[in-house]
C-alpha cells in the first residue's frame, strides 16, 4: 500500500510489521482512509480515530503480550507513527 | 380431579397431605408469633414449611440458595430472627448462630392441632446490594399476591412451573399463583440439569412455565426443550429481546408468550403479551388500573399496591416521597413504545460515550446462530474501556468461521462505532447466576 520507512533491526522487525498490519486491519473494518504510513506521520493525521487506536492498541496486546501504554511510567505518549512504533519496540526489550 | 401436588427432583408430595400433616414433625406452634429463617437447599422442603408457617409467624425470611452464608449472622440480626427452620443440609453447625432450630424435610407426619392463622405475616426476601451485603426487602402475602386474580385464565386445573428459585420474587410469584389459584407445581433445583428439569416438567404436563432471558436461552440449547409443551411461556427479569420472544413463539407455536415487568422492591408492574419487546407508551401515558407508572430522568418508576413496605435495616429509602419506586431500569421511546435500554448502573464507559450492554447482546443475538451473548468491558488505555462480546453459538465455538464477520457486520449495520463489540470470542457457555440473570461485572 505505502512505503514503509525507516530500518529494521533484528528482533524489532515483528513488532513494526505487526502494528502496521494491525494498522491497517483495523482500518479496513472501521472503514477508515489511511494516509500513507511513514515514520513521521502524526498518528492524529493518520486517518484513524482514538476508538480505531484504542482497537489496535487492544489487539496488539493480544498479538504481542505488551501494553506499554498501562505499564509505561511517566512517559509522553507517542506523537508519530515512527514513535508510536519504538514505543512498543522500547516495551517489547 | 387429579390431586395437587409439589414435585421435587427426587419426591412428589401431595398438597392435600398438609391439611392433616406436617413437614416440621409438627413443630409449628414453637413458631407462633416468632421471626423465623427458612433454609433449605433444595425448595421443596421450604415450600411446604412456608405454606405451614404463613399466619403462623410474625415474620418468615427466606433465604435462598446461592446466597453467601458469610451474610448469614447480618440477616440474623437485621431480621430479628428467633428460629431457623433447616433441612440439616444448607447451613452447618446451627448452633453456631445463636438462635433456636427445627427440623423441616419433604416427609409429611399427620399432625391433629388445630392450626389457627392469627398473624399476618411479614415476608423478608433477600436481594442484591450494591456491596454484595443482601437487602432485605419487607414484604406481606397482600403486596405479594397483589398481582394474581384467583380463578383468572383457568378453566382446568393448571400446573405451573419455573427456572426461578421460588424463594426469589420471581420464583415466588410462581409459587404463590399456584397455591392460590388451586393449581399444582413442579419446582426447579439448582442441582439438577436443564435437561432433567424440562423432562420431569414435561412428564407433569406443565401448562404455565416462566423463568429469565437466559434461563429460556440456554432451554432452548437443551435437546429436551421439546419435552415441555406450555400454554402459557412467561419471562421476566431480564431484558427480554425480540429474538428470545420471537425464537420462543416459534418453538413452542401453541403457547400464549408473554413477557412481565417486575422487581423485588417494586412488584409485578405489568406484563406485555403483543409479541414485541419494550412495552406500549400507553402504559405510561394512560394510568389505568392498580400500578402506576412513570419515567423520571430516564428510568422507569412505578407505585402500587404490590410494592414492598421498605427494607429491613432501613439504610435507605425503597421508595422516594410520592411512594414511586426507582428501578433502576433505563427505557427509550421510539415510535410509540418504551424499550429497555439496560440498568442506569450498568452502563460501559467508551472514551466518555456509554454503552448498555443489553443493547449490544440485543444486536447480536439477531444472528440466526447465535444463542446467547454476553457483552463486557475490556479496559482500555486510551478510552477507558472497549466493548467486547462472548458469544454462544448454535453448534458451539468450532463453526465459528464467517460469522464472526457476518455479526460485526450486523452490528455495524445498527449501532454506532463505540457500541461495535472490539472483539469476539466464541464460548460453549456464558455464566448465568443463582438468580437465572447474566453474570456482569462492569467497568
Amino acid at each position: 500500500m505505502t512505503p514503509e520507512s525507516g530500518h529494521s533491526q533484528s528482533g524489532h522487525k515483528s513488532i513494526r510489521s505487526e502494528i502496521l498490519a494491525q494498522v491497517k486491519q483495523v482500518a479496513q473494518e472501521q472503514d477508515k482512509r489511511l494516509a500513507p504510513l511513514t515514520d513521521d506521520l502524526p498518528l492524529l493525521d493518520s486517518g484513524l480515530d482514538s476508538l480505531c487506536f484504542a482497537i489496535v492498541v487492544a489487539r496488539l496486546e493480544d498479538a504481542l503480550g505488551i501494553d506499554p501504554f498501562s505499564t509505561a511510567e511517566d512517559v509522553g505518549f507517542p506523537v508519530t507513527l515512527g514513535e508510536f512504533i519504538r514505543f512498543y519496540e522500547h516495551a517489547g526489550k | 380431579m387429579p390431586a395437587r401436588f409439589l414435585s421435587g427432583p427426587r419426591v412428589n408430595v401431595h398438597l392435600g397431605d398438609l391439611v392433616h400433616g406436617s413437614s416440621l414433625n409438627g413443630h409449628l406452634e414453637a413458631l407462633r408469633g416468632r421471626s423465623v429463617l427458612i433454609a433449605t437447599a433444595e425448595q421443596l422442603p421450604a415450600a411446604l414449611a412456608l405454606i405451614e408457617i404463613d399466619g403462623i409467624a410474625r415474620r418468615i425470611v427466606l433465604w435462598p440458595s446461592g446466597a453467601a452464608l458469610e451474610h448469614l449472622p447480618f440477616v440474623i440480626a437485621a431480621a430479628d430472627v428467633d428460629v431457623i427452620v433447616s433441612d440439616g443440609t444448607l447451613l452447618g453447625q446451627l448452633e453456631t448462630f445463636g438462635v433456636a432450630s427445627i427440623t423441616c424435610g419433604t416427609e409429611i407426619v399427620p399432625s391433629n392441632y388445630g392450626r389457627l392463622p392469627r398473624h399476618s405475616t411479614e415476608w423478608i426476601l433477600l436481594t442484591s446490594g450494591t456491596t454484595g451485603r443482601p437487602k432485605l426487602v419487607l414484604h406481606t402475602l397482600a403486596s405479594l399476591r397483589g398481582a394474581i386474580q384467583a380463578g383468572s385464565d383457568l378453566d382446568a386445573p393448571s400446573v405451573w412451573s419455573t427456572f426461578y428459585d421460588i424463594r426469589r420474587y420471581g420464583g415466588l410469584q410462581i409459587f404463590l399463583r399456584a397455591m392460590l389459584t388451586g393449581g399444582s407445581m413442579v419446582l426447579s433445583s439448582a442441582r439438577e440439569p436443564v435437561a432433567e428439569f424440562l423432562m420431569r416438567a414435561g412428564a407433569h404436563c406443565v401448562s404455565h412455565i416462566s423463568g429469565t432471558p437466559s434461563h429460556w436461552r440456554q432451554a432452548l440449547m437443551s435437546p429436551e426443550a421439546a419435552k415441555i409443551s406450555p400454554a402459557y411461556v412467561r419471562l421476566s427479569g431480564e431484558i427480554a429481546d425480540q429474538s428470545i420472544l420471537d425464537n420462543l413463539q416459534s418453538f413452542y407455536s401453541q403457547a400464549k408468550v408473554a413477557h412481565a415487568f417486575a422487581s423485588t422492591e417494586a412488584g409485578v408492574a405489568f406484563d406485555v403479551r403483543d409479541g414485541l419487546a419494550g412495552f406500549p407508551a400507553a402504559l405510561i401515558a394512560e394510568p389505568n388500573g392498580p400500578v402506576e407508572l412513570k419515567v423520571e430522568d430516564g428510568t422507569l418508576r412505578i407505585r402500587s399496591g404490590r410494592v414492598a413496605a421498605g427494607y429491613l435495616d432501613g439504610e435507605r429509602e425503597l421508595a422516594d416521597p410520592e411512594g414511586f419506586v426507582d428501578t433502576g431500569d433505563v427505557v427509550e421511546l421510539r415510535g410509540g413504545r418504551y424499550y429497555f435500554a439496560g440498568r442506569r448502573d450498568g452502563t460501559i464507559n467508551v472514551g466518555g460515550q456509554k454503552v448498555h450492554p443489553e443493547e449490544v447482546e440485543a444486536v447480536i443475538n439477531r444472528h440466526p446462530r447465535v444463542r446467547m451473548s454476553v457483552v463486557r468491558p475490556r479496559k482500555n488505555p486510551l478510552v477507558g474501556a472497549l466493548v467486547v462480546a462472548d458469544v454462544v453459538l448454535e453448534n458451539g465455538p468450532e463453526a465459528a468461521a464467517g460469522i464472526e464477520t457476518e455479526i460485526l457486520q450486523l452490528c455495524r449495520a445498527t449501532l454506532p462505532q463505540y457500541k461495535v463489540p472490539a472483539s469476539i470470542k466464541f464460548v460453549t457457555e456464558v455464566a448465568v447466576a443463582s438468580t437465572g440473570k447474566v453474570v456482569r461485572q462492569y467497568a
